[in-house]
């Protein structure tokens, strides 16, 4: 079994943190990891940065385009991955745009990332569609599980084709936005949260945009499994630098 | 084999819709209604009547004849540039305002490069009485402000885009953001035959006016409806797809499309996508692009901010690969030189994008009795400025 699914199944809200890897600086994914895992972090999603991020705000967008100017590149972050799993036993995740992986060539990419340890994906801009048709066979072939997001304008029909197709949890997108663009929930939100827990999905649900404390975490979990931070994340480190991790993590979780 | 889109929105390899969920409603909205809305009689009366109320059209095709006589061949200029607004760019904001009309979108968005588009768009919002926000790069909007002001004079809301490299293509992010942001009301109008599926068929759609009046005219002036070559300038390439559409799957017409080599392919500063380019994922479309050995997507150079665009159209992309298009890159030199020719020779001052295609005649020969259709795509006011500067006028 995955690590995910391993993680999916223990009874607790879970906190997943994304971070652009190669930011601030760009031998820092290692330690930052660590921290991470030694804070109580559930699951990391480690980002690729790209140079034309879509579905980002402008934290996740500046961090990328930084870690790009650092240096970073799918060839390095794989390097700096290389030792990663006597390290580290929580599940890893790559969160990157499909062209990055589509000039690696996809298939030397999951062979890459099953080597490596990592054990599941996200990208926004390979639609679901296209990952049933032509990649779903080489992701299990490298025991990668892919996670695909929905959001309050996502059709019932489409929610439970994307929940037939997944075999980890769902991302919830909280609100239609682009990343780290909101401030609380309203009761849309609230509504919508609820909607989806009704719909009674074989995947677990992981609510992600918009979550930046305590309090939005425990609202985002009150009906989903889990809950991402990424942008407030990323604004911790740009302020802080890597040595406060733990100072971050440990109020939220309380 | 047709090279026009198939049922899933594939131009050959190219095309499809690599967008995020947040996109997928409204793309998916687009993408199942497009076609009938376009074919209902209603929509097809209302655009041809702005067209030709509107637009000016139908747009001369104006036989050159001493620029004829100068290259020894018989060429022909399909006069975009005398359409309002001063470029074919207006032929797809009408029938896509008309599209968000029927869709029931309240608030428009697009992007811009050089501003044409946006003045374009800003211009059928006026009309229509709707909301428009332009997203234009920093950059962009600093060296071309006369089309920012001319946004403003028409009512638009014009937003830099800081993003990257603040040109056009994170201009195109930042509108596909406030898509994503804004899912119920608004209605993206992107100005070329880029982005995720329907979007290149639909823009191609509405420009391809420009061949089916080739078609007539030419009958009656040649009493053929196929030239022998139809050339046309390629940026993202909507100019272009229209110029080609009735043309594409009549292997009698021979396509030329031109690129802009900028300070020449290997300087590092060009915008020939179809020469630097990899199949890749720009825009929500998959296609030809520029990018690094690690797939980001470069930053492309040319003196006419209308073709300094990293990617092509997938239609495009298509036409290059199966090599049912003869691609051709044209330095700003050449380009600028064309330029001034057609204006010292026809009293025409094309817009640099459109001087590019003209640059061809000086690279490639043609018979003398071959009937050569050039897409005169815009007028050169906007390209004044750059004009003066490069000649000292």
């Amino acid at each position: 079994m995955n690590r995910i699914q391993e993680k999916l199944k223990e009874n607790k809200k879970l906190l997943s943190i994304y971070f652009s890897a190669g930011f601030p600086s760009l031998d820092d994914t290692e330690q930052i990891i660590l921290d991470l895992e030694k804070s109580g972090v559930d699951f990391i999603e480690i980002g690729l940065p790209f140079s034309d991020p879509l579905a980002d705000g402008p934290t996740i967008q500046e961090s990328s385009t930084k870690a790009l100017r650092n240096g970073m590149t799918t060839h390095k972050l794989f390097e700096q991955l290389k030792d990663i799993r006597s390290k580290v036993g929580i599940p890893l995740i790559i969160m990157g745009y499909f062209n990055p992986m589509l000039q690696y060539g996809v298939e030397e990419f999951c062979r890459k990332c099953a080597e490596t340890g990592i054990d599941g994906l996200i990208i926004p801009d390979l639609p679901v569609d296209v990952y049933h048709e032509q990649y779903k066979q080489l992701f299990e072939k490298y025991g990668l599980i892919n996670i695909f997001l929905i959001t309050p304008q996502t059709s019932e029909e489409r929610i439970r084709f994307i929940d037939s197709v997944s075999n980890g949890f769902i991302y919830m997108v909280s609100s239609a936005s682009v990343t780290g663009s909101t401030s609380g929930f309203g009761e849309a939100t609230s509504n919508y949260f609820r909607r989806i827990h009704e719909m009674d999905l074989k995947n677990p649900q992981i609510v992600g945009f918009g979550i930046k404390d305590q309090e939005t975490f425990k609202a985002a979990t009150q009906f989903a499994k889990g809950a991402i931070i990424g942008s407030a994340f990323i604004k911790h480190l740009e302020k802080e630098g890597t040595s406060k991790i733990s100072e971050f993590i440990s109020p939220i979780k309380l | 084999m047709s090279y026009q889109v198939d049922e899933k929105g594939y131009y050959g390899d190219f095309g499809g819709a690599y967008i995020p969920e947040m996109l997928y409603p409204n793309v998916e909205e687009l993408r199942s209604r497009y076609i009938e809305i376009m074919q209902e009689q209603s929509f097809q009366e209302k655009f041809h009547d702005l067209l030709r109320e509107y637009v000016g059209r139908p747009t001369p095709l104006y036989y050159a004849k001493r620029f004829s006589e100068h290259y020894g061949t018989k060429v022909y200029l399909k006069r975009e540039d005398l359409c309002h607004t001063g470029a074919h760019k207006v032929n797809n904001t009408v029938g896509q305002i008309l599209m968000a009309q029927r869709l029931g979108k309240k608030r428009i968005i697009a992007e811009t490069g050089a501003g044409q588009h946006g003045v374009a768009t800003a211009t059928v919002c006026a009309l229509m009485g709707m909301e428009c926000i332009v997203y234009m790069g920093e950059v962009d909007i600093e060296r071309q402000s006369p089309n920012v002001a001319r946004m403003k004079m028409l009512g638009a809301q014009v937003i830099p885009a800081k993003s990257g490299s603040r040109t056009l293509k994170d201009a195109t992010n930042e509108a596909i953001r406030d898509w994503i942001n804004n899912p119920v009301d608004t209605h993206y109008i992107i100005g070329s035959v880029v982005g995720p599926h329907p979007y290149p068929d639909m823009v191609a759609r509405f420009q391809s006016v420009i061949s089916e009046e080739i078609k007539y005219q030419l009958m009656e002036k040649e009493n053929t409806e196929d030239p022998d070559y139809v050339i046309a300038c390629v940026g993202g390439g909507s100019n272009a797809a229209g110029a080609y559409y009735h043309y594409l799957d009549n292997p009698d017409v021979g396509i030329i499309a031109v690129e802009a080599a900028g300070k020449g392919i290997d300087t590092g500063e060009s915008a020939a996508t179809s020469a630097l380019g990899k199949p890749g994922i720009i825009h929500g479309s998959k296609t030809l692009l520029m990018q690094t050995g690690d797939g980001q997507i470069t930053e492309p150079y040319s003196i006419s901010a209308g073709l300094d665009y990293p990617g092509v159209g997938p239609m495009h992309a298509n036409l290059f690969t199966s090599k049912r298009g003869e691609f051709i890159s044209i330095t700003d030199e050449a380009a600028m030189k064309a330029g001034l020719e057609l204006a010292k020779l026809e009293g025409i001052i094309p817009a640099i994008e459109t001087s590019h295609a003209l640059a061809v005649f000086e690279n490639r020969k043609f018979e003398k009795d071959n009937i050569v259709v050039v897409n005169l795509s815009g007028r050169g006011d906007k390209d004044l400025n750059t004009y003066i500067d490069y000649f000292n006028l």
